[in-house]
């Protein structure tokens, strides 16, 4: 809801709404595609990335959507059509939905849920069963393997993401995303209370294994075993041409640019900037290009190991999630609880 | 294909006086030969290169086993074939400056090579011991195949890498390896028929388009004008 | 018949064909995965086809062929210096060093040496060739892995060695530089000064892929372990090359084999091993074996004795009757050719031992009961061009 000086119909915040959560979507995508993907993976490759399309390549993105667009539909004549079409709408709904959760200003935010971060939570794990879908539906034993690895690895990696986030949540003591916000910007470290409290310096284990568990959930080097492109050509979306892969294409890096806004909103102190009052209307502009800018911190973390490591087996990316980041979480989790006690 | 004349292989005549011998060889050889007594029928010393042992084709798996066992070659170098037919196409060229195709005789008696052999297939395999790390301690051992039985026995069961080289050899040259565990096609597709390899199997595109065989006859820089035609000069890159 | 319906036909034929190696037996436990042809893992057209037990596999079998050109068939029509063209693409990233053992066999037969700074320019060219394969092979590696950045280090150093292979043979991928009796041609001006430039930009990328992908841990996890030769099966598989070296046997036939064409004798270099025999060992064993390259060619570059480059050999050739095998260390492994001569102007057979047709016959045994992923990292370990196999 706008500030009470200008009165809308339902309708017309329903198309606000809409045009807002698409430009929340699909900015800080293209972004990320742009200075990551094109621009700061060439670099780290020694080479220029594309530069033709727009001043320094920047149009490239519109071109490769133009390119996309226009490409044959093609389905495999054995795959299930419905199924086939359905997934990559399912992995694509599941980053708007989170979105709606995300603040991006004082009053700018899609649903201000009590539940905040429990229903974004619960929300990711949606695209599980898109990726499932694909891997089935696509009649390739390539996709079937990336599809069977996806399912049990973004699986376990729920769990340390979850319990890295309780330990937020018992900091915070609220589940509320703006709640989250407010103790950072209202918080007070050893009594200075200019920049706040955010929370990755109590945290850090909890920023840590929040980072790792992102990793695993975006399918990211070295979690990219269900994309593993150098054996199984491009696992469950293998199969996926054009618009459909455009779509998979957009959700992955539109759920980076999410996740990335999540662990902003949790640990670096979300749409807040320090020395400036929480209530503060101008926030509104302002707050999503803050925003925007702690998602790019997060994101080059992410994209940074993305290029640099080689990935890992299955076994032994299931041997990480359950045997160090569970207990490492726990432990997370007690430390906390017994210092918010104390303190 | 005339044989050269004039130059001598000082290497081919071990048993002259002022040629050097090679004693570590000729141990090698001595000790197969004792293993093998009449089995072995020819051998060839090359100084200081290497040893070649030519047995009976019955005696194929003793002669490798002897040498794995008795000698402790446990490396399997690789397992081929040579055909001694001279090409019935000659070198595939114009006919006016090749004359293979007007010299061939297919009734004339096959020129083997090294170590001798009375029949146009024989079988080779190269042996060797790595680990003691001196280069004399490999051997190249052939076997002669009639014509009308071209099989061997199969060194799998010995060196488990012969599998491929035997299966190569046979859809190259037609030789069956008897205990082989399935001699299939390796390089060819599986409706293929014929044996490329073989001297009368041709090569296709040579027959299709044949090679001139003239290349240039302008002279080189400083040097007098070129033969007559007819006569092939070096291809220069 | 109509042509489409030929064509049709010829198609039904082929996808029977296929069908027939590649049987789908759904009613079996374990499905058949298709590493085929076209894949991103094998380096050319190399098939897989594997049982699969969940991620499991359960038996594999190597398909190799679809790149066989006949080279033992091509040569018998060729005249000797015809053949250093051919056989410079067997294994194409290290080309110059196809060309040497056929010299050396050819050169065997006619009794002809080369001349000292001969011998001592085709051992560096040889050298070269064999940094310039194991520095690509060395980024491949990080690629296979999931690593894409290590790669583009790689293309850019290894862009210097063909450079200065460039400028001395004026190919980059294939020289064809070796003739009987010598080379082609001499060094140019200012040739040495930048080889040894180079090498110190390789050394500094050894070191950078030692730090970037060798100490990397997951690395480690992914290639320790895993497809572990025993130095015996090795042997009985003919494995050669780094591959026999990283089960802890020491055989190097630059140094062993008394190689007379080559000039490994005049410097001071070491053979590494390794005990393990698994993925790791192999790779760790190529990246060693990089930096001893380039101080071979250093020590060359510092000793090239003057002279001719080019012996007194007869305009056109006609080697002696006889048969003569040489083999080298070339950077996929032993390389030989048996040259079967009839006095004639080219070979009569030409036998062409190479390494990587050997390497990869053990995969079948090796890839029992590995993971899938274990057969990405089994088969970049093992290091083989297709041209090389298939020949």
């Amino acid at each position: 809801m706008l500030t009470p000086a200008i009165e809308l119909a339902y309708w017309e915040q329903s198309v606000l709404r809409t045009v807002g959560v698409l430009a929340a979507v699909l900015l800080p995508a293209g972004t990320l595609v742009y200075v990551f993907l094109f621009k700061m993976m060439s670099f780290m490759q020694s080479r220029l990335g594309p530069m033709e399309a727009g001043p320094y390549g920047s149009m490239q993105l519109l071109a490769e959507v133009g390119k996309f667009i226009q490409k044959e539909d093609i389905v495999p004549w054995r795959a299930d059509r419905k199924l086939f079409a359905l997934a990559p709408y399912v992995v694509v709904a599941s980053v708007f939905l989170i979105y709606v959760a995300v603040p991006f200003g004082p009053d700018a935010m899609f649903a201000n849920l009590d539940t905040g971060i429990f229903y974004i939570l619960a929300v990711s794990s949606i695209s599980v069963l898109g990726i499932l879908i694909a891997g089935w539906a696509s009649a390739n034993k390539y996709s079937l393997l990336g599809g069977l690895r996806a399912a049990g690895q973004l699986i376990a990696y729920e769990l340390p993401m979850v319990l890295a986030v309780v330990g937020v949540v018992i900091q915070a003591g609220t589940l509320n995303m703006q709640g989250i916000v407010a103790a950072q910007a209202n918080g007070e470290i050893f009594g200075f209370g200019g920049i706040g409290n955010p929370f990755i310096f109590t945290q850090i284990i909890g920023f840590f294994i929040f980072l790792v568990a992102m990793q695993a959930e975006l399918t990211q080097t070295p979690f990219d075993m269900p994309v593993a492109e150098s054996e199984l050509v491009s696992g469950y979306m293998t199969e996926y041409s054009g618009m459909r892969f455009l779509l998979f294409f957009i959700a992955e890096f539109a759920s980076a640019g999410a996740f990335a806004a999540v662990a902003a909103t949790l640990f670096l102190g979300g749409w807040s900037l320090p020395f400036v009052d929480l209530d503060t209307s101008w926030m509104n502009v302002v707050g999503p290009l803050v925003l925007l800018a702690k998602i790019m911190v997060v994101s080059f973390l992410v994209f940074w190991v993305r290029f640099t490591y080689p990935r890992f087996r299955e076994d032994q990316l299931q041997q990480l999630a359950w045997k160090v980041l569970i207990p490492l979480s726990l432990v997370n989790i007690l430390a906390t609880m017994a210092l918010k006690v104390a303190f | 294909m005339s044989d050269a004349t004039g130059t001598t292989d000082a290497a081919e005549a071990p048993e002259a006086e002022e040629a050097p011998t090679d004693d570590a060889r000729q141990a090698v050889l001595d000790q197969i030969t004792a293993a093998l007594g009449d089995a072995v029928l020819d051998s060839h010393i090359a100084v200081g290169r290497g040893l070649w042992v030519r047995v009976e084709r019955d005696a194929w798996l003793e002669a490798a086993g002897h040498v794995r066992n008795g000698l402790g070659y446990h490396f399997f170098d690789y397992l081929s074939a040579i055909d001694w037919m001279p090409s019935p196409w000659g070198r595939y060229e114009y006919s006016a400056v090749d004359d293979g195709i007007r010299q061939f005789d297919p009734n004339a008696p096959v020129e083997t090579g090294v170590a001798g052999g009375d029949t146009r297939f024989q079988v080779m395999c190269r042996l060797a011991d790595i680990r003691r790390r001196q280069p004399h301690h490999n051997v190249v051992i052939k076997a002669d195949l009639p014509d009308d039985d071209l099989r061997v026995a199969s060194l799998v069961s010995l060196y488990p890498g012969a599998n491929w080289h035997e299966r190569e050899c046979w859809e190259m040259f037609g030789i069956t390896f008897d205990g082989h565990p399935g001699l299939r096609h390796l390089y060819l597709p599986g409706e293929f028929e014929g044996h490329p390899l073989r001297k009368d199997f041709p090569l296709l595109a040579r027959l299709v388009k044949p090679w001139p065989g003239i290349v240039d006859v302008e002279p080189m820089p400083g040097e007098p004008a070129a033969e007559g035609d007819g006569e092939e000069t070096e291809e220069s890159s | 018949m109509t042509v489409t319906e030929r064509q049709q036909l010829a198609y039904v034929d082929a996808q029977a064909a296929d069908g027939r190696v590649n049987v789908e037996l759904e009613t079996d436990e374990g499905m058949i995965l298709n590493l085929g042809p076209q894949h991103p893992a094998t380096h050319g057209t190399l098939r897989v086809t594997a049982k699969l037990d969940g991620e499991q596999v359960v038996w594999a079998d190597v398909v190799p062929g679809y790149m066989h050109r006949g080279y033992e068939k091509l040569t018998e029509v060729r005249t000797y210096p015809q053949v250093t063209t051919l056989v410079n693409r067997i294994d194409w990233l290290g080309s110059f060093a196809n060309e040497v053992p056929f010299i050396l066999a050819a050169e065997q037969l006619m009794e002809i040496e080369a001349p000292p700074r001969a011998r001592h320019i085709r051992t560096i060219l040889f050298e070269m060739a064999r940094v310039a394969n194991i520095v690509l092979f060395l980024g491949d590696l990080g690629v296979q892995l999931g690593a894409v950045t290590p790669a583009f280090y790689a293309f850019r150093d290894r862009e210097h060695v063909l450079d200065q292979i460039e400028a001395v043979t004026g190919g980059r991928f294939h020289p064809n530089f070796d003739r009987i009796g010598g080379l082609k041609d001499d060094l140019p001006k200012g040739w040495i000064a930048d080889t040894k430039a180079v090498m110190v930009r390789i050394r500094n990328y050894c070191d950078e892929i030692e730090t970037l992908l060798f100490g990397n841990e997951i690395f480690e996890a992914r290639t320790r372990g895993v497809g572990v030769v025993p130095a015996e099966v090795g042997l009985g598989y003919g494995l050669t090359g780094a591959n026999i070296r990283a089960s802890g046997v020491d055989w190097d036939l630059r140094r062993d084999g008394a190689i007379a064409g080559l000039a490994h004798g005049d410097v001071d270099w070491q053979v590494w091993t390794h005990p393990d025999g698994d993925s790791f060992a192999r790779c760790w064993v190529r990246l060693q074996e990089t930096r001893e390259s380039t101080k071979i060619i250093d020590q060359l570059c510092d000793g090239l004795p003057g002279g001719p480059i080019m012996a007194k050999v007869p305009r056109i050739i006609k080697v002696p009757a006889g048969e003569a095998y040489v083999q080298t260390e070339n950077p996929l492994g032993a390389m030989g050719y048996y040259v079967v001569s009839k006095g004639d102007l080219g070979p009569f057979r030409t036998k062409i031992r190479s390494a990587s047709f050997s390497n990869v016959s053990i995969i079948p045994w090796l890839l029992k009961g590995v993971y899938v992923p274990d057969i990405i990292t089994i088969l970049a370990s093992l290091y083989f061009i297709l041209g090389d196999i298939d020949r």
